[in-house]
């Protein structure tokens, strides 16, 4: 310690130094100094100081040394937000990894709701490396800030797809946590994680996934009855013991959560117990131990096709490992019945003796009396046996456990009044070798029987074979070394005790042998009297002055014995441990009130001591002693009452005794006994427990055999003893009925109990936060915080319509509002209806290898919320309506508030974003729609060669573009033109402008206030060899023709040698096509399209095609934006949408080296010029 | 979830300690000194899972560990992890650091700890496995090292304590 404190100093020194390297040395030295355990918190300043150098060496330093000891509570990180923002953004993609790798260890709230903007863009980085680390960090995010779950997930849901399985990984890593905490509401991603498990080869992924519906299948019986078959195929085929494991595990969750329905899957049932043999008998613990973990689980709703592995099991338990035989245990527990459970338990007992480690014995105890005593005792037919093995129990040495025996033994001798008898011949003979366990040490736990025994000897003393010979067991000397509450109990019962044999020496007459026992009572009582505890002192006083007062009686020959045992009358119900919360409050008693008003301060300090002393004066009298006179025998047998209802197992039992005058025991109870007793009352110690296992045997075969005479002879029965009689009515279905009946005195309850078990959700799980429902369309209102200074960036990006917006009157506005919103409720209502009949539907397809119709869906889901507006709607007004809506609804959440701007420009930002991901999603959508058809399909399976929908703008020797048109799904009549700049020189690239000239059918959509002529700044700089995309939005007046847009990019290039102002012309070049969206369609909505025969028709024909019909889709798809609705060998149908609502359908026919299109649209124009295009697509084939 | 990773010795002396949610200190070193005890009276040949309960909350954690040489990693996990599959991260981080330091010894730790967390960074991030392809992690680790040695001229050897 003095060497480190000498080191810290000699840190502190040099974290004082300027030089970065020693610094990031020093600090370095402190996260080696934090894990071996020293707070260096106080160095936090110097470790951010670290984080902001300028070299990745020492950047990184100072990120670990911040992931390592930064938390929330620490103040300077906020400090960190911009250092961390500008590594984010750094070129470097080891520097922002960094950063990210850092920030999920310390992310706080605040930074994860400033940062979360810019983690969403990395998001799509280029390099996997960033965009996985990216994905993985936004679940950090999430838990801080649950705020950005709904804008980012669409994102995330699309990174599923990823190319790099990395990242893919990454996402199903980060929806499976989010799910694993709420998974109702990522239900509606099952078919996509269907797509991948069927797809994936990735173990992990796999794994993964396989999890994740395993939290899913109890939602959603459906979904599991059709991942049997895939999981059922990848148990035969996997050769990876993980992967089978938790495929195993899956498939019992599932059938877990079918078992109520499907009764016949016993196939898999046994695929699963077979798979987990096999597991159980190998070598490898690890597997042995996972396989018993799985075991248990089919347990709960299979138990019979466990239990046919019983050997195996029990085999389990001789394991060396303790972990697998305490899951073997676990097992056990489970598979007992009637007819096993001897057998079982005799072997358990077995390992008791051989146990060493007391650890690992107090589990087996507990367990065994866990294994008797589970369900009410539902498995034991024989009590005698229980209790014995209590018994055999209680020789143990140096378990904890003793007051669990002692609370089995009570419970029993209550609840099961025909083994009263035996069981209290049992405690006398433990009390009578109570030395032997008491004697062995006093902290042994194992002394807890006696008071067990004690009570059960006391309160059943009728039963008792010799009274004297056990109440002198209990006024034994040594009883006195025993811990205060058992001596208690002891006192306690030495009186009943005393009052039985009082009792019976009265009635036979023999004042004698009364007189002597009292004579015992008055010698030994006062060794209790001297007891150092509190309880046992009164108890033994009390008792002495009573049994004094008795003995006086006995001179006189006054007969005392039913006033003495008239103390103890009554008979004690088993109260339900439930039962006290139950009582409901009555109305008008307020628990939470003062019954007096509390006295202040003052006044209880100046009261105090006045008042105790007045208490003192007046009880003094009453302490005295006063002669025993028949009243103040009275008034002492209140306060036996009143002491024994303080009795601590009173308490426990019975917190309101119902004293009822106890009735002898029922006759029919005892005969049971009697048969089954005669041998082991014979002998004369502690009948071991094997006797019963041969006793019950024999009495089963009796059983048995009598139940045969029974059916023949009917009447004989009623002659053959009362044996059966209460056997009888218990008659299990496995034919062993109990030879006592548990008297189920059913544990009381309060009248009007009320029904409880309400969920108590901890309100402060910080996972509750993110249940959101993810399928709602976002609201306006949900985006990701953006930075000031970025707001200046974005407010001079282009911007949609929002001054033709503002200039519009407001008058009318504010009638349609109502309306507008009224439909957009609809909308979104019928969208989400949509959506749940497209998992409905995707559920209720049955073969589950995922058949063509199946997958249409699932992959057009993520796409789902942007679509689907009513058709017949006319396109013009409906794009003045959408205009209205957003500004209606803009104004409506900012009407007095300045931000209306700032506000304003976020949603711009946010619809870009969603733009962008349209944009990206849609070439993966339509290599999907394409790839599926290969499934079933001919035989072509060539690859599909990589294609970028990106085409080629324009290029010089500064920079490169190109770009992307896609229609934009939010608005009609609009298009995202995706323009990505590559910067080839070596100079920095900064102030680009981009100025397009407008015509009359095409216009950019400019900043507010900014003319026509003037040219659109691009939102950032490009250092050399860097790439980025910006996105602008044009508003296109007709659609049916194609048309290009001039336009031009100026810039300034920065080099060393200095700046030169470049300009580089373009031409934008919308077709036809880049105003379809690939949308889905069900293919008896495209019949039906068909058939209403308002479409015009056109059709083209291209020869010499050599490439596979297959590939000739996905061109069609990926360049054209359509997807496909059918395919029937060579011959497909396809659908798509333009952005103002057209349909266009489409029939390709392949012939030997020719194609033919035939399409059908609401507008010829349109499809002509789109036929032309697709033509000129094709001809390059 | 991850929720920790330990490395300690066969003395229980922290070698690598990394939690993927907060505790103070001492805390920590606790939690190491009891997983220690835990782990150290088990033999090699039983199975290498533990459910540690009380360590790091609740019963849904267990501990998975594995024993190599002098030194043992463990992983506290919840039960989002398949076992199995965290084993095998296990032999995939020490393989990577293998490869790393050609033939890892403790003493690699112990004067390369912070490589040891940038090898470690690239496998699991703020609690999630991040990768698990070595030669990826490992590809990834030496273009941070060839940007390090770019950046410095002579490799920074830090030799606290």
């Amino acid at each position: 310690a003095k060497y480190i404190s000498q080191c810290i100093d000699e840190i502190k020194q040099e974290l004082k130094q300027d030089n970065i390297a020693v610094k990031a040395n020093a600090v370095c030295k402190l996260t080696y100094l934090q894990m071996l355990g020293y707070d260096i918190s106080w160095a936090a300043f110097n470790i951010i100081e670290v984080m902001s150098a300028s070299k990745f060496t020492f950047k990184r330093i100072g990120y670990l040394a911040a992931s390592q000891s930064f938390h929330e509570g620490t103040d300077v990180i906020m400090l960190t937000t911009n250092q961390i923002r500008k590594d984010l953004s750094s070129p470097s993609q080891y520097d922002t990894g960094v950063a990210l790798t850092g920030l999920s260890c310390f992310v706080t709230p605040d930074l994860a709701r400033d940062l979360a903007n810019d983690i969403m863009t990395l998001m799509s980085h280029t390099k996997p490396y960033i965009r996985k680390k990216a994905v993985l960090i936004m679940y950090k995010v999430f838990l801080k800030y649950p705020e950005s779950l709904r804008p980012a997930f669409p994102r995330l849901k699309e990174k599923l797809e990823d190319p790099d399985p990395g990242v893919q990984s990454a996402a199903v890593n980060v929806i499976c946590e989010l799910a694993r905490r709420n998974p109702k509401n990522y239900l509606s991603l099952a078919p996509l994680f269907f797509k991948l498990m069927t797809s994936s080869t990735n173990n992990w992924v796999l794994i993964k996934i396989i999890k994740l519906f395993g939290a899913l299948t109890p939602l959603e019986p459906r979904l599991g009855k059709k991942l049997i078959e895939p999981l059922t195929n990848l148990i035969h085929s996997t050769s990876a013991m993980s992967l089978l494991y938790e495929c195993v595990n899956t498939v019992i969750a599932v059938l877990i959560s079918l078992s109520s329905g499907m009764p016949n899957h016993s196939a898999s049932i046994q695929l699963c117990v077979q798979k987990l043999r096999i597991l159980i008998e190998d070598s490898d613990q690890n597997l042995k131990y996972l396989g018993l973990l799985a075991m248990s689980k089919i347990l709960k709703t299979h138990p019979k096709s466990v239990q046919s592995h019983k050997d195996l099991i029990l085999q389990c338990l001789d394991d060396k490992d303790e972990s697998i035989r305490l899951r073997a245990l676990d097992l056990l527990y489970g598979m007992v019945s009637k007819k096993n459970l001897m057998e079982i338990v005799k072997k358990l007992m077995t390992h008791v003796d051989k146990a060493e480690g007391t650890t690992y014995r107090d589990e087996l105890l507990t367990k065994i009396i866990d294994i008797c005593s589970q369900s009410n005792y539902q498995y034991i037919t024989n009590f005698e046996w229980y209790i014995s093995i209590l018994v055999e129990l209680t020789r143990l040495e140096g378990t904890r456990h003793g007051h669990l025996i002692a609370a089995q033994m009570l419970d029993v001798a209550i609840r099961v009044k025909a083994i009263r008898k035996f069981a209290v011949s049992q405690m006398s003979a433990l009390l009578d070798s109570a030395h032997l366990l008491a004697s062995s040490t006093q902290r042994n736990g194992i002394c807890e029987v006696l008071y067990a025994a004690a009570w059960i000897c006391g309160e059943f003393s009728e039963h008792l074979q010799e009274p004297h010979h056990t109440l002198e067991a209990m006024l034994r000397p040594k009883v006195t070394t025993l811990p205060g509450h058992i001596q208690a109990v002891y006192v306690q019962n030495v009186v009943k005790l005393y009052a039985n044999i009082l009792q019976q020496k009265e009635q036979a007459g023999e004042a004698e042998g009364a007189q002597a026992v009292t004579q015992l009572m008055v010698d030994r009582l006062p060794q209790f009297v001297q007891s150092a505890d509190l309880e046992v002192q009164e108890r033994a006083s009390c008792i002495l002055q009573l049994v004094k007062h008795i003995q006086k009686l006995q001179a006189k020959d006054v007969p005392v014995a039913e006033e003495v045992s008239a103390l103890f009358a009554g008979e004690l119900n088993p109260v339900a441990p439930k039962a006290q919360k139950k009582v409901p409050v009555p109305e008008g008693l307020d628990l939470d009130a003062w019954i007096n008003e509390p006295l202040s301060d003052s006044e209880s300090e100046d009261e105090r001591p006045r008042a105790v002393f007045h208490e003192e004066e007046q009880r003094r009298p009453k302490h005295r002693p006063s002669e025993a006179d028949e009243e103040e025998l009275a008034r002492r047998r209140e306060a036996r009452k009143q002491e024994q209802a303080n009795n601590p197992f009173y308490i426990k039992s019975s917190p309101s005794p119902q004293k009822r005058y106890q009735d002898t025991p029922g006759v029919e109870h005892i005969p049971v006994v009697q048969i089954d007793l005669s041998v082991p009352l014979k002998v004369p110690g502690l009948p071991m427990s094997d006797q019963y296992v041969r006793l019950e045997e024999e009495r089963r075969h009796r059983q048995k055999l009598e139940k045969d005479k029974r059916r023949k002879k009917r009447k004989e029965k009623e002659k053959k003893g009362k044996r059966r009689h209460s056997s009888l009515p218990t008659e299990s279905d496995e034919d062993i009925a109990p030879a006592q009946q548990v008297d189920i005195v059913t544990e009381e309850m309060p009248e009007n109990a009320l029904p409880s078990d309400e969920d108590d959700k901890d309100p402060n799980d910080p996972y509750r936060a993110l249940d959101i429902d993810l399928d709602k369309p976002l609201a306006d209102s949900e985006k990701l915080p953006v930075q000031k200074h970025r707001n200046a960036e974005t407010s001079k990006s282009p911007e949609k319509d929002v001054p033709v917006v503002e200039k519009k009157s407001k008058k009318p506005k504010k009638k349609e509002k109502k309306h507008k919103e009224k439909e957009r409720d609809k909308e979104k209502k019928r969208e989400k209806e949509k959506k749940a009949e497209d998992l409905d539907f995707w559920l209720s397809t049955t073969p589950p290898p995922a058949p063509v119709p199946a997958p249409a869906p699932s992959t057009e889901e993520l796409s789902v919320n942007a679509i689907t507006t009513p058709k017949d709607e006319c396109e013009d007004a409906k794009t003045e309506a959408r205009d209205e809506e957003g500004n209606a609804e803009g104004q409506d959440q900012d009407k007095k508030s300045p931000k209306h701007k700032k506000k304003k420009h976020k949603k711009e930002k946010e619809e870009r974003t969603k733009g962008k991901k349209k944009s990206k999603k849609q070439p993966l959508g339509s290599e999907e729609a394409a790839g599926e058809p290969v499934q079933n399909g001919a035989a072509e399976e060539e690859p599909l060669p990589p294609e970028s929908s990106y085409s080629l703008l324009a290029e010089n020797s500064y920079v490169k573009m190109t770009c992307d048109i896609r229609g934009s799904l939010q608005e009609d009549s609009q298009v995202t033109v995706a323009i990505v700049l590559e910067n080839r020189s070596s100079s920095i690239l900064k102030g680009m402008e981009l100025s397009v000239l407008d015509s009359l059918n095409a216009r950019m959509a400019r900043p507010q206030g900014s003319s026509v002529h003037d040219g659109v700044p691009v939102p950032f700089q490009l250092p050399p060899g860097v790439s980025n995309e910006a996105q602008y939005v044009f508003t296109i007046q007709s659609i049916v023709m194609a048309q290009k847009l001039k336009g031009t990019l100026s810039f300034i290039a920065k080099n060393d040698e200095g700046a030169t102002h470049e300009k580089l012309d373009f031409r934008l070049h919308f077709s036809c096509s880049s105003y379809l969206t690939t949308t889905p369609c069900y293919s008896d909505a495209f019949a039906k399209l068909l058939e209403s025969g308002d479409l015009s028709m056109s059709s083209v024909k291209v020869d010499g095609i050599r490439m596979s019909f297959q590939n000739l889709l996905a061109k069609i798809c990926f360049h054209h934006h359509f997807s496909v609705v059918e395919r029937v060998d060579s011959c497909a149908s396809m659908y798509s949408r333009s952005i103002q609502g057209h349909h266009i359908c489409l029939l390709v026919k392949k012939g030997e080296n020719s194609v033919s299109v035939d399409g059908k649209c609401s507008d010829s124009t349109l499809l002509s010029n789109l036929l032309e295009e697709m033509k000129a697509t094709l001809a390059k084939c | 979830m991850i929720q920790a990773i330990l490395v300690f010795n066969n003395h229980g002396k922290p070698r690598l300690v990394r939690f993927y949610q907060r505790f103070p200190e001492e805390i920590q070193q606790q939690i190491v000194r009891e997983t220690f005890h835990l782990v150290l009276k088990r033999d090699d040949n039983i199975c290498n899972f533990l459910e540690g309960g009380s360590l790091i909350g609740g019963s849904d954690y267990k501990l998975i560990y594995r024993h190599y040489a002098t030194l043992y990693f463990v992983f506290c996990v919840d039960s989002s992890e398949s076992e199995l599959g965290i084993l095998d991260l296990i032999q995939v981080f020490v393989e990577t650091l293998d490869k790393c330091f050609e033939n890892v010894c403790e003493l690699d730790l112990i004067f390369h700890m912070d490589k040891v967390h940038y090898i470690l960074q690239e496998v699991v991030m703020g609690g999630m496995v991040l990768e698990t392809n070595m030669n990826e992690i490992v590809a990834q680790i030496e273009a941070q090292n060839r940007l390090e040695k770019s950046e410095v001229n002579r490799v920074l050897l830090c030799r606290p304590g």
